[in-house]
């Protein structure tokens, strides 16, 4: 029972890491609406546009209510084989 | 906060001719992710970009020489690496990379993939598999798995299929290793440490080709076989290579890791008595 009550809880002292947060970046143009970014984003963060580029694809978005949710983990610009999408971080401004 | 900002430039342009983008390969087709993997690796290492070459066979693999700014050579059908040879002995401070397909590299180059193996050539050789060659029509290859169907195979390929990664392990490789379009992340790292590593490198990357095999063997679009890949992808870097053969069934795993990272003598082509006897018996 003692070496229970000794654990300490995984989560203690999270709050000191704070989660990246990132800017979608995408070029409509070049998008050839494979969807790989979509269906593999960690975060579930994008989704096909309404409107077409000037090939006549869907390309992606930032799914609506997505808009704070990208981690820029970088994941969508590795997998995108028409260097069409990419993240950056967003710096928070000291306050 | 505002959604995705519109752009009309990417951070690996640098490496690209991106006046030639978007390119000829298909929609969900892998071979562009593992471009982007290569660019991104390439950009994390600190040479220059101007001492990286970059050579490639023919077919839609061979392509992506065409698509880096670098110095790059699309060679002819399989000569991807005696070419590739030829730069480093005469240029050893050079990183040659050879980015090829599974039938440029093993079938037509065969013979030329596992000498270079087997001599220790110091380069690093990315093969991309699309089980066919896509470029053709979906002809049946070396690397077609058992019973699968391509345009000359209709019935189902009765032949047994390479293993690449025992293939070269076995003729002599120094690091081999596996992953899909999908493990974009292990690809990038692997593909890091295969052009530090003095030696020859070898990196299968396993590649959705949604019009020439994933069609006849009714693996949907490439999106499809991307999950195809994240469902019966395992990964073990101490398999056993003689089982990491890949069939089309879906009960047996497809195998990934870094399975082999060795030391052996480097391939160094001696100048002259002398020299030879120091590389042999090291310095008198």
């Amino acid at each position: 029972m003692q070496a229970v009550a000794l654990r300490e809880p995984l989560d203690r002292g999270l709050e000191q890491f704070q989660v990246p947060r990132g800017q979608v970046f995408v070029i409509p143009s070049r998008c050839k609406d494979c969807q790989f970014c979509i269906d593999f984003c960690p975060a579930d963060v994008l989704t096909r546009s309404e409107e077409l580029n000037a090939k006549g694809y869907h390309f992606a978005i930032v799914a609506e209510g997505k808009e704070e949710s990208c981690v820029n983990c970088r994941f969508c610009m590795l997998v995108c084989p028409e260097f069409a999408i990419y993240s950056d971080e967003i710096r928070e401004v000291a306050r | 906060m505002a959604s995705q900002l519109v752009v009309d430039s990417h951070p690996s342009d640098a490496l690209l001719r991106s006046d030639r983008l978007p390119h000829i390969w298909c929609p969900g087709c892998g071979l562009g992710s593992v471009m982007s993997c290569y660019a991104d690796s390439v950009q994390s290492l600190d040479f220059p970009v101007d001492d990286n070459v970059v050579v490639s066979g023919i077919g839609c693999t061979g392509r992506v020489a065409g698509y880096l700014y670098m110095d790059s050579f699309h060679t002819t059908h399989g000569r991807a690496i005696p070419f590739a040879l030829g730069l480093k002995v005469a240029n050893p401070d050079l990183h040659v990379t050879v980015i090829s397909g599974d039938g440029d590299l093993s079938a037509i180059g065969g013979n030329h993939l596992i000498h270079a193996a087997r001599r220790n050539i110091d380069i690093t050789v990315i093969c991309v598999n699309n089980f066919n060659y896509g470029m053709t029509g979906g002809q049946a290859g070396p690397t077609t798995p058992f019973g699968a169907t391509t345009s000359t195979s209709p019935a189902g390929n009765y032949e047994q299929p390479f293993n690449l990664p025992h293939l070269v392990a076995t003729a002599g490789a120094v690091y081999v290793a596996r992953w899909t379009s999908l493990h974009v992340r292990q690809l990038r790292d692997t593909m890091r440490e295969a052009l530090l590593k003095p030696g020859f490198s070898f990196v299968e990357v396993l590649s959705p080709c949604p019009v020439g095999f994933g069609k006849a063997n009714d693996l949907g679009e490439g999106l499809d076989e991307m999950w195809f890949y994240r469902r019966r992808s395992i990964v073990n870097h101490d398999a056993a290579l003689e089982d990491v053969g890949l069939s089309m069934s879906e009960d047996e795993p497809i195998v990934l890791g870094n399975f082999v990272n060795r030391e052996r003598p480097l391939f160094r082509p001696a100048v002259s008595r002398e020299a030879l006897q120091e590389v042999l018996y090291g310095a008198v």
